[in-house]
């Protein structure tokens, strides 16, 4: 069945879009990722106008993200007292990426950008991750418990708070970092940013990997809430219809997610994600590696 | 000799051959489920005398959307990557362009009378001059075209126009799924060994209707009702569903 966008402009298979809302609705639910980094570039696929695809995908990560956070809170695995602090430096960051990606639009050089962004963030951390969980996953295999380091010069900063559902006490500092890092990555790369702030959660802050998904579930929603007010009230970009649609497919897909989440060590939970990254990432470097088959693009607007 | 001349000049009137023009619609209306349009076009040719000697009449039809600048971007090999280098503006550029003919296109119009009315697809497209430092600047129009070709946009469809006693036309023009709104003039000339010799001009209406209508007006006037709205809708969904999956667990 194919649905005409107002706002993309553009007819596409309604069932197309049903499916692929459902795919990265299971992986928002199973590892608290927004699933904005598969969406995205799957919308530039299938012909979606890419300021469409990057605000009208903001919009639809807080549907998805919404559903999961509430699955979270009942298992009280949202620390809201670190959420808030993250989401102060998430909505300051979110505004700064604004500015930045409107300074880089006026280059010209907007789209190298975000997908050189997209190649170094998913590779570091996908790497990162990857080969951190294939360790942790050894040493339980063996039968050692992983310790995790107590003390790193995070503990060192000042204006220290407890946080006592993730059992922390440390400075507010670097929370706050990653949320602005968070919120800026989100502006510009059309993503909630939960692949960057999830593995910060657990190697920077030192959460526990259960709080962490929730928790960032709760400061996604607020960020790209923002985010796609900001990108409807100055692009005009915000496509309700494709939106509802994803998230008619992503809502139910995240339920699933969690369920399936639930049932997976952590570590697993964690490898599977690196691959995924990782998978991600490949793609998009080689897109930019391999001699494009047109090497002319179009933009509607002078400049 | 003066009167010569009068005589010749009432001998020919200003236009021995004119279009008579109907459409099968003049408006096409963008609904949800909109999958492209196609429109019968049809006419006849009102002559006030006989059919003149000569060449064969033959039929030129153009449906063209509304114009917009565009900026067209190439990318170079820089530091191993591929990397948007140069970038030429075109000043405007039709949205959709289609063009049927009664004939091969050699046979149905001269360069010259092409050049004048702008006819053909490069023609079409307005550039008024690239910055000094690009060289080969015509490969960059010559791109929009072979891009929008692939697409659908750009149609060049060369004896799809039928032609019968060189007086009753009619051809369809398919429209894609994919369509900008505005005013699509469409044109019709007539000519005679290569030579415009008449044309018409009307124009078909593409407009969003109904709840594509309302959104993207709300949009546009009133955004952040928009996107307050966006976010309830998703915000509403997304607990709805949540609810939903765990009655259905409980139950």
């Amino acid at each position: 069945m194919q649905i005409y966008l107002p706002i993309a402009e553009v007819s596409v298979n309604a069932y197309l879009l049903l499916g692929l809302g459902g795919m990265v609705g299971v992986l928002s639910g199973m590892f608290g990722v927004g699933g904005g980094f598969l969406m995205t570039p799957l919308l530039f696929f299938i012909g979606i106008p890419p300021a469409v695809a990057v605000a009208t995908e903001a919009n639809q990560i807080v549907a998805s993200s919404f559903s999961g956070v509430l699955a979270h809170l009942r298992r009280k695995t949202v620390d809201l007292k670190m959420g808030t602090v993250l989401l102060i430096g998430g909505l300051v960051g979110a505004a700064l990426g604004v500015l930045v990606f409107n300074y880089l639009k006026s280059l010209g050089q907007v789209d190298l950008l975000v997908r050189l962004c997209y190649v170094v963030f998913l590779g570091v951390i996908g790497g990162l991750m990857f080969i951190e969980s294939l360790n942790a996953l050894r040493k339980t295999r063996s039968g050692v418990v992983p310790q995790r380091k107590k003390h790193n010069w995070v503990h060192g900063l000042p204006f220290k708070m407890r946080f006592r559902t993730s059992g922390l006490y440390i400075s507010v500092i670097p929370p706050l970092i990653v949320g602005v890092v968070v919120g800026v990555l989100a502006a510009i790369m059309g993503v909630g940013g939960g692949f960057i702030m999830v593995p910060a959660m657990i190697y920077l802050l030192g959460m526990p990997t259960k709080v962490v998904v929730g928790t960032s579930l709760f400061q996604i929603i607020f960020v790209t809430g923002f985010t796609t007010l900001l990108h409807a009230t100055t692009n005009f970009t915000v496509d309700v219809v494709l939106a509802v649609l994803l998230l008619v497919g992503g809502v139910i897909g995240a339920q699933v997610g969690t369920v399936i989440g639930a049932r997976l060590k952590a570590e697993q939970l964690r490898i599977l994600l690196a691959i995924m990254v990782l998978a991600v990432c490949g793609k998009l470097a080689l897109d930019l590696l391999i001699m494009p088959s047109e090497l002319f693009t179009i933009g509607v607007g002078g400049h | 000799m003066r009167w010569l001349m009068l005589l010749l000049l009432l001998a020919l009137p200003a236009k021995a051959e004119e279009v008579v023009l109907g459409l099968s619609k003049d408006t096409v209306s963008i609904s949800t489920n909109f999958e492209g349009s196609e429109i019968l076009i049809y006419g006849a040719i009102k002559r006030a005398e006989p059919t003149p000697d000569g060449p064969p009449l033959q039929v030129i039809l153009t449906v063209s959307g509304p114009s917009q600048p565009l900026t067209v971007r190439r990318k170079d090999r820089r530091f191993g990557i591929w990397v948007n280098t140069q970038a030429v503006e075109v000043d405007a550029a039709p949205s959709f362009y289609a063009i049927a003919t009664s004939a091969p296109w050699e046979e149905v119009i001269t360069e010259v009378e092409d050049l004048r009315h702008r006819i053909s697809i490069p023609r079409a497209i307005r550039s008024v001059g690239a910055p000094m430092d690009v060289e080969d600047a015509q490969s960059f129009s010559d791109a929009v075209i072979r891009i929008r070709i692939d697409n659908g946009l750009y149609q060049l469809r060369e004896g799809t126009v039928e032609l019968r006693e060189e007086t009753l036309f009619n051809t369809r023009i398919a429209m894609p799924a994919n369509l900008t709104e505005g005013d699509y003039a469409t044109r019709i000339f007539l000519t005679r060994g290569g030579q415009v010799i008449s044309q018409y001009q009307t124009t078909i209406d593409v407009r969003k209707v109904g709840l594509e209508r309302w959104l993207f007006t709300l949009s546009r006037q009133q955004p952040l009702i928009y996107g307050l709205m966006s976010l309830a809708i998703a915000i509403a969904a997304g607990w709805g569903a949540s609810a939903a999956f765990r009655l259905l667990r409980s139950g």
